[in-house]
């Protein structure tokens, strides 16, 4: 295995709040030499990157850099062309993607309501009960929508119910893939509690944000993406005032990367 | 001219005062059209969602024979079913040539195909939108079949109905393996085709507008379904 960008995180305030949970046996995440390809095009070129178990990493970098293709790598929904994945040294199937869940940029629901799309997940991991329901949609503040079809939520309802169900199965690992682009400021502000008190429980965040002050109130350490490559990963006070790349300095300043 | 004034009123008639020999012969169209339905839809909507969600090879070819099959000739799923079942047939020992089960089997046949063709590609466009979270989720493919089919329910309802629209109007096959044998196998169209071949327009003519008015009522069902569905964004 190639020496890897490892960050230590023990001088960070954030990942204090966060006690290593029963997912630490997935730990490290490690990518080794990953590379994705399609359609003749490397789009992914080369990733060495190691995570830690505990706290909220943010993936950022301009549009098109590949940080939605990173993060589908890091869950298995796609294979890599080269290189692999392993989280703990296990190989990624399904033994591990069961204990992780993802909540897309544009959230995937079912065509029912929106009590029954928890139902679905619950019952996918043979808990299903009412009450655990019951409590999933309060936490969500969608508790008097239970009835209503799912798709006919507002859109940041639609994030939060995405977001609860991702959560219903009680994952180690969740992923978000620009979880708020879509929404105002105080919807955002529930995803990011819902997401805080999910890292608090010792669940692993990874997610992906051109929110810079989402990624300042969340990250414990960011990974920026630039043209398939991984040119930096650092501790996020690092990241935000000395970052050691100039093209994350320029994305961060607003200035146009080529 | 006339004669066609005079079979209208005895058609309504035989209408209004529900005839014996009519309302017969329209139970059993029913009978014979919905069983075929259920047995085909219980088969056409596996086949379907199988198809949808698995990708071996050979499957391309499938899809072909499947798709082309949707234009099945009724009078061919006949003779097919006719020589099945006759007693020389490979299955004619079940005796069941001239039976009403003969004619369930000939119309299940006929719409099959259109039952999972129709069916495959709703769910595979609605599988192209659920998949990575299905994948997320590690979702077992038995069970993303059943959730697909749950979740295409409206859509599926209206490939149904097409089936019943096709099975009730078909005469081609029924009237081979059925015979059109008076109380046994007549229904709606053998019976059609019989009358007016005997000159006997009323009973065909009531039996027309009982067939239309079916057609209509499916028609105006689908639409209905379909705002219900839309409203709801379940479609
Ligand atoms: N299946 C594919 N085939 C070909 N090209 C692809 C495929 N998937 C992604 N790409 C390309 O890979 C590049 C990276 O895509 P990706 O979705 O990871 O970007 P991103 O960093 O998430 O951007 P954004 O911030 O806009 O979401 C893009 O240029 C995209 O067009
Ligand atoms: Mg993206």
């Amino acid at each position: 295995m190639r020496p890897a960008n490892v960050v230590d995180l023990r001088g960070d305030a954030a990942s204090d709040a966060s006690a290593p949970g029963a997912g630490a046996d997935l730990f490290p995440l490690v990518l080794d030499d990953v590379s994705f390809q399609a359609g003749g095009t490397v789009l992914i070129k080369g990733v060495d990157l190691t995570l830690p178990a505990q706290g909220a990493t943010v993936i950022m970098g301009p549009n098109g850099a590949g940080k939605s293709l990173l993060l589908r790598l890091m869950h298995g929904l796609i294979a890599p062309s080269g290189g692999t994945v392993t989280w703990g040294g296990m190989p990624l199937g399904e033994a591990v993607r069961k204990r992780q869940a993802m909540v897309f940029q544009r959230p995937v629901l079912l065509r029912r309501s929106v009590a029954a799309n928890i139902d679905f997940v619950l019952r996918l991991r043979g808990r299903a009960d009412p009450g655990r329901r019951r409590e999933i949609l309060d936490h969500a503040g969608l508790a008097a929508h239970a009835d209503q079809p799912a798709r006919l939520l507002s859109g940041g309802e639609q994030q939060r119910l995405a977001m609860a169900r991702a959560l219903a199965t009680e994952p180690d690992v969740l992923f978000m893939d620009e979880p708020t682009s879509n929404l105002d400021p105080a919807s955002t502000l529930v995803i990011e509690e819902i997401a805080k008190a999910a890292r608090d429980r010792g669940t692993k965040i990874i997610f992906i944000t051109h929110d810079m002050g989402q990624a300042r109130r969340l990250a414990d350490d960011v990974v920026f993406v630039h043209k398939g490559k991984v040119l930096e990963h650092s501790p996020a006070e690092t990241f935000f005032t000395q970052p050691a790349s100039t093209e994350a300095g320029d994305y961060m300043a607003g200035k146009i990367i080529l | 001219m006339q004669d066609f004034g005079a079979a209208f009123l005895t058609a309504f008639d035989l209408l209004i005062g529900a005839d014996a020999a009519l309302l017969e012969i329209i139970g059993l169209s029913l009978r014979v059209s919905i069983t075929a339905l259920l047995a085909a839809g219980l088969i056409g909507l596996s086949l379907g969602a199988a198809l949808a969600v698995t990708r071996f090879p050979g499957r391309g070819f499938i899809l072909v024979i499947v798709n082309s099959m949707m234009g099945l000739p009724p009078v061919v799923v006949g003779l097919v079913v006719y020589m099945l079942l006759s007693n020389a047939g490979p299955l004619g020992f079940l005796g069941l040539l001239y039976t009403p089960e003969a004619m369930i089997i000939a119309q299940a046949i006929l719409i099959l195909p259109i039952i999972a063709a129709l069916s495959r590609q709703l769910i595979e466009d609605l599988h192209a939108e659920y998949a990575e979270q299905f994948r997320s989720f590690c979702v077992p493919t038995g069970r993303m079949m059943v959730e697909l089919l749950w979740d295409a329910r409206y859509s599926l309802l209206t490939v149904m109905l097409a089936g019943l629209g096709r099975a009730m109007a078909e005469v081609g096959a029924v009237i081979i393996v059925g015979g059109n044998i008076n109380h046994l196998t007549r229904v709606m169209t053998t019976t059609i085709a019989l009358e007016t071949s005997k000159g006997d327009l009323a009973l065909a003519l009531g039996l027309g507008i009982v067939l239309l008015s079916i057609a209509i009522a499916i028609n105006a069902g689908v639409m209905a379904l379909n705002a219900t569905a839309k409203r709801q964004a379940y479609a």
